[in-house]
């Protein structure tokens, strides 16, 4: 079969039963889509297919024929090509603000952040969560991946990010009566 | 890993019909059910027939009659977000944005959405139950806490849908094509309850496939909701849910339907609920008989009684929102 995954088209030779989550990672060796529950709770698989944000551990590879699949190793050389610079934002944000403990969840996290944004530029905080809602983190450090998505949506607005939880905490204490 | 099968994507629906008729290939649409099942060895499947390039089976259209009609494939996302469904048909909206999470409305489909299997542990489990040809259900004397307060017998899943009890209340009709041509059935007769086959959930025969869902006109006095109460914010299945269809004149309601997700193995019609609301003005003194009216009937498993009050507390906060 062909597969066009971030940009390339790749000729796979898997059988029909494999999922495309695993024909990326055992085929094609793109083992930034994590394999977690393997049914569809964790999101940890999630990459985008068209443009939208898909569970890769409930699609057939059979079934992504012909369609456009990005993954988290496709993101950066995308926002290249595009005329952007670095990484692209959301990894960067994800990276300014810490917004992982054991990263299982992150390039499932990103992908859905990225297709927020590619559709709404400025989402608000109700949106954001809504849209991460299909991705599980297990180490529970969601206020330093909300905040991370924020702060891309603040610097568009023209608006101050979010206080990164360290700094927050620092203020804290030196606000404090001593 | 998924138990191997092989997988063929026909150009025709007359081909598909065709490749289904064996009795040992599955249709496949959006597939986040069908793998679910296959991977857990709910059920076996030698082929998996795939809709996918059948184009005329995608996308929302209105009807000459007003109505819409919407492809069986269209996913539930884009229902969830289409503007004349959020504007007319509030309660598909508010049904279909509900369902799964973000990535799963996007690969499921609606067609999908009204033939889930269900989410009973048992039969997702290792156990041999009723509904997969044995002779026990497992639920009954098991852990039951997430099962059926009406309905039920001698099976007692809860049909886990929140997009079919929002078009029943909106009066939707299924069309489904088959070996013997094409049928149109009100999706409230589509239901199977487990007295009458406990190895179905539809009337679906073989080699049939739903193929479109129509919505009947909706007048400008039409108010309808879905409200699904559920144990996490986000993904979960319904522990109870309520579809509502008023149609108002003056305050009065001319017209009412209602339906409840999760209470039992089909989307649930609570036609007492319905005459009580008939010809009323919504007050405190109505609302309270609705509340008795949804739940007299229910007969909680020893795990599951806390869904009647969860019904009750539903059924006031619904009519209160609309008092």
């Amino acid at each position: 079969m062909h597969l066009k995954v971030n940009g390339d088209v790749h000729d796979v030779d898997a059988p029909d039963h494999w999922t495309l989550l695993e024909v990326l990672r055992y085929r094609l060796g793109l083992t930034g889509s994590k394999q977690g529950c393997d049914k569809g709770d964790c999101g940890a698989c999630t990459v985008l297919v068209d443009g939208e944000p898909m569970i890769s551990c409930l699609i057939l590879a059979r079934e992504a024929e012909g369609r456009e699949i990005v993954t988290i190793e496709g993101l950066w050389p995308l926002h290249l090509a595009r005329g952007g610079e670095g990484p692209d934002p959301v990894q960067d944000a994800f990276d300014r603000y810490g917004a992982l403990q054991c990263g299982f969840c992150q390039s499932g996290m990103i992908l859905s952040a990225r297709a927020l944004l590619d559709r709404t530029p400025s989402p608000t905080d109700e949106e954001i969560a809504r849209a991460l809602s299909g991705n599980l983190c297990r180490c529970t450090g969601y206020t330093q991946i909300l905040q991370a998505v924020q702060s891309i949506v603040a610097r568009a607005r023209g608006v101050e990010p979010p206080r990164r939880s360290w700094e927050a905490a620092n203020v804290g204490r030196q606000a404090g009566e001593r | 890993m998924l138990p191997d099968f092989s997988y063929v994507r026909p150009g025709t629906l007359d081909e598909a019909v065709s490749l289904l008729a064996d009795g040992r290939s599955r249709v496949h649409g959006g597939g986040t059910d069908l793998l679910g099942c296959l991977r857990d060895r709910v059920f076996a499947a030698e082929r998996l027939v795939s809709l996918r390039d059948l184009a005329g089976l995608r996308g929302i259209q209105e009807t000459a009659d007003g109505g819409l009609r919407i492809g069986a494939l269209t996913a539930v996302a884009e229902i969830a977000e289409h503007e004349t469904v959020r504007s007319r048909y509030r309660a598909l909206a508010e049904a279909a944005a509900s369902v799964a999470s973000p990535q799963l409305r996007q690969q499921g489909t609606l067609g999908g959405n009204l033939c889930q299997k269900p989410r009973c542990w048992y039969y997702r489990g290792d156990f041999h139950c009723l509904r997969k040809g044995g002779d026990t259900c497992y639920a009954a004397a098991g852990e039951n806490q997430y099962h059926c307060i009406f309905g039920g017998g001698p099976c007692f899943i809860v049909h886990p849908s929140d997009t079919a009890p929002a078009l029943i209340v909106l009066g939707a009709a299924v069309q489904v094509v088959g070996p013997r041509g094409t049928r149109r059935v009100p999706l409230e007769e589509f239901y199977v309850l487990p007295e009458a086959d406990v190895e179905r959930e539809t009337t679906l025969g073989r080699g049939e496939i739903v193929t479109a869902i129509d919505l009947p006109p909706a007048g400008p006095s039409l108010r309808s909701s879905y409200r699904k109460v559920r144990a996490r914010g986000a993904w979960d299945f319904a522990l109870v849910g309520m579809a509502l269809a008023l149609q108002l004149d003056g305050g009065v309601v001319r017209d009412a339907r209602v339906a409840f997700s999760g209470v039992a193995p089909v989307p649930w019609r609570a036609r007492d609920v319905e005459s009580v609301l008939r010809g009323q003005r919504i007050d405190r003194a109505v609302v309270s008989r609705a509340m008795n009216a949804a739940v007299s009937k229910a007969s909680p498993l020893p795990h599951n009684a806390y869904k009647v009050d969860l019904l009750r507390g539903l059924v006031e906060e619904r009519l209160a929102s609309i008092a």
